[in-house]
Order: structure tokens, then C-alpha cells, then sequence
């Protein structure tokens, strides 16, 4: 169901494999490293480890030392020298290990890694990928759960990519590597080993911008994307029994926005829903309420509902299924904008 | 460098005192609160392996090995101390007071495990790497504006050192001559990478010199000297001295956490070389003539029954509130949460009557 680049990949031909993501991820670092000798993976335990989760088995001992490299235990650092080797001929793909810990590197993404193109008249680009895990729903101690994907959609010069199926995220990640701007990319720890898909074995993009309708429906637009994708998709089906036809919309790109798919979705049911485990102020939900008030608003039928975490941290893992959105609160958002 | 900082032991692997000026120091009560700590936090530290195991608590990072740092530098603080552990560091937090049920709380996913006793200055363990660093630079450095002579201690590990926190720490101890010990315990490995991939330095007590600051190396498998040196630390720290670092050269047993398996960057022999601390002091107080079978058995019936009252508080424990979410992060709640809050729970209250 999902879109492709069809220059770049015929669906029918390419033969597939069933991966979790954790695996499709694993092989588009590994399709990328083989394809293009400037591809350098940076980041803690990436190494002989393998990874704390396992994105990089085996890549070490296939590629070596020299573009599997073990970094020291510094988040700034990491960021700070991809900027560096971005600007001289390398393409690093840096790991944070979690997007939790991704903070003492801000100032680098901030100040330096969004805008030095900018600043510099597009003389210096910085095509690095910055991938972390986020979110919450796996019992990890504290900081290991943080969504904060908000902080860095409000970033000028970076772009946001954020798959929930094993196949967008091998053709993002691959289309993200080629990319000449810098890219955070988010990786739904949550779905890392509980999602699988057929998966093309070999090189194929999926474009970044570009947002993905995987559920048809007539009655109310569904959004989100990640680890939100398979709590919707339940709500959804629940809905059905109710009579209510869903449309889900995986955004897949968090910044740009693909604010014509929003707005065609819901210029046809007139009913959006939009989840997301981050706290709701200043979410992306704000924005994407923006993009429907700005494109469609004579068209709506209900004000627009919001399923997010409460502005509070995440929680320690006792009270995380408190605050992430769970399949009931956004199924009760559907039937109020139903029932509206 | 490993030679202007060389590793002080008091002493060796079997138990001989190797610098017999400590000799007077060496009475039979402190080594037994000493073994008694140790072994605590050792039952503590596997059981809570145990638990993990069982799914009975979440993710747990084990200090098998480090006890001896842990408890030698624990021990040499006093009450109005300031403590700043890691996430590795309940060994020290428990030795200083820190309660058992609670540090399990916390390892369970609940925040009541970062509320310290009444009295007892210990901070939450810090998750994130060196953040813990500068906490302790400034809260000793309160206690010096206050004119006390209290002291705070930071721990980290060899990882940190590669953090900018841990050099921005260092630097403002450094220049306000703060009353700060900088306990590193080098365990050789953060995760997965060894410390020669971590850094080109030799030893990370040198790093002390570029901030102008008195260092040590120690034996953090040797009680005595951690103890010993942690101890002259502080003395100075109170007169006004200002800060130390030391760096405990131990090594960390088990895995990095539950969810790590050490088989994938370390082979079985590379850690031979430390003797357990545990068996260390066992050697020595044999040799003194302050080990009696009873008393040991004693001490060890007692920290077998500790660590499991503690495990059955915790289980029994009231369960987590959803109003904790919201009630503690302001001291001044904003509507907006009150509302967030209200909502919530009215519809928990729905759902119960459906």
C-alpha cells in the first residue's frame, strides 16, 4: 500500500523478504554502506555490540572499524564531528542511542547541523542522518521513553522522518542517507521487533515530505505516525464495528508536513482525529490542526480532536500506560467528533 | 602517566597489608562494617538480578565487582553530605542511608525511589551520562557560601570522562575550589566500549592535572584504600582544600544492564586480573584474625533477610497513582494540567463503571 518512487524501484521486480523493522533498518544501513563508500555509521556500542538494539549487527564485521565506528560516550561530540565530516565528503549516519539522551547534542543540531547552509549561501551542506529510538510502552528506566520530536519539527534546516512499517523505514532511511540536508530519524523502539513486512531486498526510496494513506475511510481522518500507527489502526477497526469507516493517515514525514494529503483527506470526511505520544503543548499536533484550519476549515463537520501525553514528563514506566494514548482514548475521540 | 599515577593499594589480592602504616588504623570494627556493607549490597545487587529475571522489576544495571568502591567511599562521608550516584551506584546510595524498599520502588518504575530519607542528602541516580557532575560542584559549593564544612561527592563512570558535563564540573570545582570529591569508578567498559576506545589518556586521574586539581588512583577493589583515600578527600574538601579526584580502577562483573549481554564485546578472562573485593577482605581479616565463621554467618542471615522484607515491602507496596503524573510538577499547578488531570481520571471513572 505504500507509495514508491517508481524510477527508483519496480515494486513487481524486486524480490522481498519479510523483516521486523529492526531488520529492514539493519538493511538499508547495510544497502547504504555497500552503495556508497562516503557512508559512515557513527554512535555508542554501534560497533562490535551490534547496537543496544541490534540496528548495526554484523555491520562492523562486514565493513570494519573505519565506517562502524565506536564512539566515545559523547552525544555533542558525535553530532559535532558528523558536522565536520558531512562538510568534507563524508556521509554519517550517527546513532543516539536513545532519543532521550539526544539533549547534550542540541546545541550542535540547533546552532550548527540545521543551519549551516543557511548561513553559509548553501556553500556547506550537511548531509548527515542523525537516527534515534523513541518513545515509551517498553518498561525502560527513566529518559529512555522521551518523544520529543516537537523540539526538532520546530528546527529550521532539519527535516523530521519518523516510519511505522518495516518497508517505509528502509526506503526512508536509504532516501534520508541520500538526502543532502541533515535528517533526524526516529525509530518507534515500541515497533522495532513487533511490526514485519515484506521488505525489497534492494535499493529503493520512499520520498521524505511525502505522507501515506493506509487506511481508506469516508467518516473521519485518522492521524499520526510511529509507534502510534498500530494503536490507530486497533481504534480504527473497533470503529468499524461501530459503523464508523476511518481514514488513517502515516504521516511518515514530520517535517515538511505533506499538507496536501492532510488536507485532502479531510476535505472528503469533514472529522480528524490526531494522535500523538508526545505532550500536546506545542506538539505537532498544533501544527497540523494549523494546516487543516488553513486549508480546510469550510469543510469541517467537527472541531478537530487531539489524543496525546499530558504535559507532563513521561513517566517512570509504573504510570507510562497512563500517558501514552491508548486504543480506547482514541476511539472515544472518534466517536466524539462523530457524535459532534 | 601510569607512572605519576600509580594504582595505591593497601592491600594485595590475598589479603596482606601492603603499607603498614594503615596497621593501627585496621581495627576489627571497621573491617566488619565493612564486610557487612558489602555483602549487603552485594545479596541486594543479585537479588535484584533475580527480580528482574522473574519480571518482577524492570531493567537492572548490576555493580557485582564495584563494591568496594561503592561502599570504602560511602563510608568515608558523614550525615550532611551531599551523594550524587549513577544508576550503577545503589551500593553507595544504600550504604549512606538510602532506603532499600525505595531503591527497589525505583527499579520498578516508580518515582518514590528518588525520594531520599529525611535528613539524607542523596540526589536521584542520574540516567543521563556526567549530568551529575556540575549537580555536585554547585550543591558543595553551596554548603562552602554557607560557610558549613559538608562536602558532596559525584560519582561516575569511565564513560562520562568523553561528556562535556564531566570537564565543565571539573573546570568550576576547579576555579571556586569547591568542597567536591570526584568519585570516577573505572570498570573498564561504558556498554560495550573499552576504555582505550573511550580515551588516549592512560589514566583518568591525570585528567585532574589540566584542571589544576589533586588526584589519585586508587584499587577500587581494595575497601581499604578507597576508603583511606575517599576519607582524605574529604578531610581537605572541609578544610577548605578544594576538590579531588579520585579514579577506582575496578571492573564491572555482570553486563551492563539486564538487557545487555557482555558475551558480545568481552571474553570471560578479561576481568581475571581483579580479584573479588568481597573475597579480598575476606583473605585479610582471616590473616588479622578478625573473621569469626558465627558472626560472619550472622551478618550474612541478616542481609538475607533485609533484602527480602525489603522485596516483600516493595511488592506490597500501594500502587502508583495517576495523580502522580500531574500533582508534584509544579509547586504551583497550571490550570491547564488541573484540567488535563481532572479529565483523565473522570474517564478512568467511566470506564470502571462500564
Amino acid at each position: 500500500m505504500s507509495s514508491m518512487r517508481m524510477d527508483q524501484v519496480d515494486e513487481v521486480k524486486q524480490k522481498t523478504k519479510t523483516m521486523t523493522m529492526i531488520q529492514a533498518i539493519n538493511d538499508g544501513l547495510r544497502t547504504m554502506l555497500t552503495e556508497d563508500e562516503a557512508v559512515l555509521l557513527l554512535g555508542e556500542d554501534i560497533g562490535k555490540n551490534g547496537g543496544v538494539f541490534r540496528a548495526t549487527e554484523g555491520l562492523y564485521e562486514q565493513f570494519g572499524e573505519d565506517r562502524v565506528i565506536d564512539t566515545p560516550l559523547s552525544e555533542s561530540g558525535i553530532i559535532g564531528t558528523s558536522v565536520g565530516l558531512a562538510v568534507n565528503g563524508y556521509k554519517p549516519v550517527a546513532e543516539i542511542q536513545f532519543l532521550g539522551f539526544i539533549y547534550p547534542a542540541y546545541d550542535q543540531i540547533m546552532t550548527h547541523v540545521s543551519r549551516l547552509r543557511m548561513k553559509t549561501m548553501g556553500h556547506y551542506s550537511v548531509p548527515m542522518v542523525i537516527r534515534a529510538p523513541y518513545g515509551a510502552g517498553i518498561h525502560a528506566p527513566e529518559i529512555h521513553s522521551d518523544s520529543a520530536e516537537a523540539l526538532f519539527t520546530h528546527m529550521p534546516g532539519l527535516k523530521v522522518v519518523c516510519p511505522s512499517h518495516p518497508f517505509d523505514a528502509k526506503g526512508l532511511l536509504i532516501a534520508a542517507i541520500e538526502s543532502e540536508d541533515p535528517i533526524l530519524f526516529l525509530e518507534p523502539m515500541r515497533s522495532y521487533r513487533s511490526t514485519r513486512g515484506n521488505v525489497p531486498v534492494g535499493t529503493y526510496t520512499i520520498e521524505i515530505g511525502k505522507g501515506n494513506i493506509i487506511q481508506e475511510g469516508t467518516d473521519i481522518s485518522l492521524i499520526a505516525w510511529g509507534a502510534m500507527i498500530p494503536i490507530v489502526e486497533k481504534a480504527a477497526a473497533q470503529a468499524e464495528q461501530k459503523g464508523i469507516r476511518c481514514e488513517i493517515i502515516d504521516l511518515r514525514t514530520l517535517y515538511p508536513l505533506d499538507r496536501d494529503l492532510i488536507a485532502q483527506s479531510v476535505q472528503k470526511t469533514g472529522r480528524a482525529v490526531i494522535v500523538h505520544e508526545a505532550q500536546g503543548t506545542g506538539g505537532l499536533g498544533t501544527d497540523l490542526i494549523s494546516i487543516i484550519n488553513d486549508t480546510s476549515f469550510l469543510y469541517l463537520r467537527a472541531p478537530i480532536e487531539r489524543v496525546t501525553g499530558f504535559d507532563v514528563p513521561v513517566p517512570f514506566f509504573a504510570l507510562e500506560h497512563h500517558y501514552v494514548p491508548t486504543e480506547k482514548r482514541v476511539l472515544d475521540s472518534i466517536e466524539k467528533a462523530i457524535s459532534f | 602517566m601510569d607512572k605519576k599515577f600509580p594504582i595505591k593499594q593497601i592491600m594485595d589480592g590475598k589479603g596482606n597489608v601492603l603499607d603498614s602504616s594503615y596497621d593501627s588504623q585496621l581495627d576489627e570494627q571497621l573491617l566488619l562494617r565493612m564486610y557487612r556493607h558489602m555483602f549487603r549490597i552485594r545479596t541486594f545487587d543479585r537479588k535484584a538480578i533475580h527480580l528482574q529475571r522473574q519480571g518482577r522489576i524492570g531493567t537492572y544495571p548490576p555493580f557485582e565487582g564495584q563494591e568496594a568502591s561503592q561502599v570504602g567511599s560511602a563510608l568515608a562521608l558523614e550525615d550532611g553530605d551531599w551523594m550524587f550516584p549513577t544508576y550503577r551506584d545503589h551500593g553507595a546510595t544504600l550504604t549512606f542511608g538510602a532506603n532499600m524498599v525505595r531503591t527497589l520502588l525505583y527499579w520498578n518504575g516508580r518515582v518514590e525511589g528518588c525520594v531520599p530519607p529525611a535528613g539524607k542528602h542523596i540526589f536521584p541516580a542520574a540516567v543521563p551520562i556526567a549530568t551529575q557532575i556540575p549537580h555536585a560542584v554547585g550543591a558543595s559549593w553551596a554548603e562552602k557560601k554557607k560557610g558549613t564544612d559538608r562536602v558532596a561527592i559525584a560519582y561516575f563512570g569511565d564513560g562520562a570522562t568523553s561528556e562535556g558535563d564531566f570537564h565543565e564540573g571539573l573546570n568550576f570545582a576547579s576555579v571556586f575550589q569547591t568542597p567536591t570529591i570526584f568519585f570516577n569508578q573505572n570498570n573498564g567498559y561504558a556498554i560495550s566500549v573499552p576504555i582505550e576506545r573511550q580515551m588516549n589518556s592512560e589514566t583518568i586521574a591525570q585528567k585532574g592535572i589540566a584542571y589544576g586539581m589533586r588526584s589519585v588512583r586508587v584499587d577500587g577493589n581494595d575497601c581499604l584504600i578507597v576508603y583511606f583515600e575517599t576519607k582524605k578527600a574529604v578531610h581537605l574538601a572541609r578544610k577548605g582544600k578544594g576538590p579531588t579526584l579520585i579514579e577506582a580502577v575496578t571492573w564491572r562483573k555482570g553486563a551492563h544492564t539486564t538487557a545487555d549481554d557482555p558475551t558480545k564485546y568481552r571474553t570471560e578472562n578479561q576481568g581475571k586480573r581483579f580479584i573479588d573485593p568481597l573475597l579480598r577482605l575476606e583473605h585479610l581479616m582471616k590473616k588479622r584474625d578478625c573473621w569469626d565463621e558465627q558472626t560472619i554467618q550472622n551478618i550474612h542471615t541478616e542481609c538475607h533477610d533485609e533484602v527480602e522484607a525489603a522485596v516483600k515491602q516493595m511488592e506490597k507496596y500501594p500502587a502508583a497513582k495517576v495523580d502522580d503524573l500531574f500533582d508534584y510538577l509544579y509547586a504551583d499547578l497550571p490550570r491547564q494540567l488541573i484540567e488535563q488531570k481532572e479529565a483523565y481520571v473522570e474517564s478512568l471513572r467511566g470506564s470502571l463503571h462500564e
